[in-house]
């Protein structure tokens, strides 16, 4: 992996004339993990495939630029709600997808290297709809790893999943994540503020940043303080909808 | 047992059929019976087999063909806009047009033998195929579209590994429907000119009066038919992506 920069979003969006949100700046730190918290219909996931290059409904005004200057878009890795696995694909052959779409050879140490890792060695040659939601979403981390982007785009992937897996994913992804430029989009104040090392919360009057609590990411699920921060999100969300 | 329906159904509708017959009471070379028939059958069973051989080999190499001629298509509109502008509204057009007309023509083109039978067949499982497999091309999910865009895919290989595969379904709904439509495109075919296939066995009976024989093939060129189906169908089972 090349070394993970920063980035930064500056602009505004508009769909058919009407302002999707105003004038804002969005900072991610080199390497870090930011959280961007929103009700549902704020755009975090416009700013989101904004960043990643994809098509969106809205027209964007603005820069987006990494502090070392070079190009963002080929450096983005990019992970959904949706695990987007293909149905009729193994998982190797799904975790190889990137390599096979450009028509390069996957390389096979690093793949299975990175099954073991999700804890899914045994699982290699079953379909997805083999596999448990959580499962699904392992696979999907790992096809994320195998490309081995330093920036990292995540959007609401671990919502679907129950909470205690959920909190599992959390876990697994910080860890093996870690070292890369990771945007996480979400409307889940706990996983906010559990994840983030910076918080940003998005609302219709734009972007509020929110002090994290002391503790490294992942934090504890029963951390006083991280639970404080939930409750202060949930709150500042509420606030900003009134 | 899983054939039982349709026992159950092909007695009924011998009876309704027998039933019909006795209450008016119509002459047998107006409407034959059900023994009649299988009597007319048997009798003529090795007439029956080898223009059914025939029916069938221009009904198969149609299917292949234009299954085939319909894939190609399909891949090409799907991945240029170009042909999606030029070919499309001609596609429908032909569509629009009654593709019986044209028998007499392909006749004219190709003779008397096999390949005006093909031909037609060809034409009319064509667009079935074209459309069905072309609207699951066009339908791929889009996240995973926006997933293969982050990877830097290339194009053709968002074919062959995402829209294809994808599509697949939908070009099993083509096969199942052109599997229907071939043997009728065959036998249109051969009602237009021809020495051989059940279509011109069922034509010669009909001149002749022998409408038990006329049956017989008719109801020969239907159980094919349905066989066919089955065969498709089953032969498209994983394309579909049903479970066994
Ligand atoms: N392709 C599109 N065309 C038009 N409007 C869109 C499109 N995608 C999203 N929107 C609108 O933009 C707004 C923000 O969407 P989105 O960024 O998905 O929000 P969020 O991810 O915060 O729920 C929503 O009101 C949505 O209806
Ligand atoms: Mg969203």
């Amino acid at each position: 992996m090349t070394p993970a920069p920063g980035i930064t979003l500056e602009g505004r969006a508009t769909i058919d004339g009407d302002l999707l949100f105003a004038p804002l700046t969005l900072s991610m730190a080199a390497g870090k993990w930011t959280c961007l918290l929103g009700g549902s219909g704020v755009g975090k996931s416009t700013v989101l495939r904004l960043i990643a290059g994809l098509a969106t409904g809205a027209e964007f005004d603005g820069r987006i630029a990494a502090t070392d200057g070079a190009e963002v878009i080929p450096r983005v890795g990019y992970m959904a709600q949706d695990d987007l696995l293909l149905p009729w694909a193994t998982v190797t052959q799904n975790v190889a997808l990137g390599a096979r779409l450009r028509g390069e050879r996957p390389d096979e140490a690093r793949l299975s290297g990175l099954l073991e890792r999700v804890r899914l060695a045994d699982h290699a040659d079953k379909k997805p709809d083999e596999l448990s939601g959580g499962q699904r979403q392992r696979v999907a981390l790992a096809r994320t790893l195998m490309e081995d982007k330093p920036i990292i785009l995540l959007d609401e992937p671990f919502s679907a999943l129950d909470a205690r897996t959920r909190a599992d994913m959390q876990d697994l992804a910080v860890e093996l994540l870690a070292g890369r430029t990771v945007l996480l989009v979400t409307h889940d104040p706990g996983e906010a503020a559990r994840l983030g090392h910076s918080i940003v919360v998005m609302t219709q009057m734009g972007l509020t940043d929110c002090a994290p609590p002391a503790q490294k990411p992942p934090r504890r699920v029963d951390d006083l303080e991280t639970l404080a921060t939930q409750g202060a999100l949930l709150r500042l969300l509420r606030e900003e909808a009134a | 047992m899983r054939y039982l329906p349709a026992l159950a159904a092909t007695a009924f509708a011998l009876a309704l059929w027998q039933a019909v017959v006795t209450l008016t009471g119509l002459p047998r070379f107006i409407l034959p019976g059900p023994v009649p028939v299988a009597e007319a059958w048997w009798q003529n069973r090795a007439v029956i087999a080898e223009h059914t051989m025939i029916t069938a080999i221009e009904v198969l190499i149609g299917l292949a063909l234009g299954s085939m001629l319909g894939f190609v298509t399909a891949i090409q509109l799907a991945t240029s806009r170009v042909a999606r502008v030029l070919v499309q509204p001609m596609l429908v057009f032909t569509q629009a047009l009654p593709v019986f007309a044209l028998a007499p023509i392909l006749t004219l083109w190709l003779g008397y033998g096999l390949w005006s039978k093909i031909a037609m067949a060809v034409l009319i499982i064509y667009f079935p195929v074209t459309s069905s497999f072309f609207d699951g091309l066009m339908r791929t999910p889009r996240g995973f579209l926006d997933l293969a865009q982050t990877m830097q895919a290339k194009k053709r290989a968002i074919l062959w590994h995402i829209r294809v595969p994808a599509a697949l379904p939908s070009l099993a709904s083509g096969l199942r429907l052109a599997a229907v439509y071939a043997p009728i495109g065959a036998v249109i075919g051969e009602w237009v000119g021809a020495s051989k296939g059940l279509g011109y066995l069922m034509l010669l009976a009909n001149g002749r009066a022998k409408t038990d024989l006329m049956f017989a093939a008719m109801l020969t060129l239907g159980v094919f038919s349905v066989l066919l189906h089955l065969a498709v169908r089953l032969a498209t089972k994983r394309m579909a992506g049903e479970r066994r």
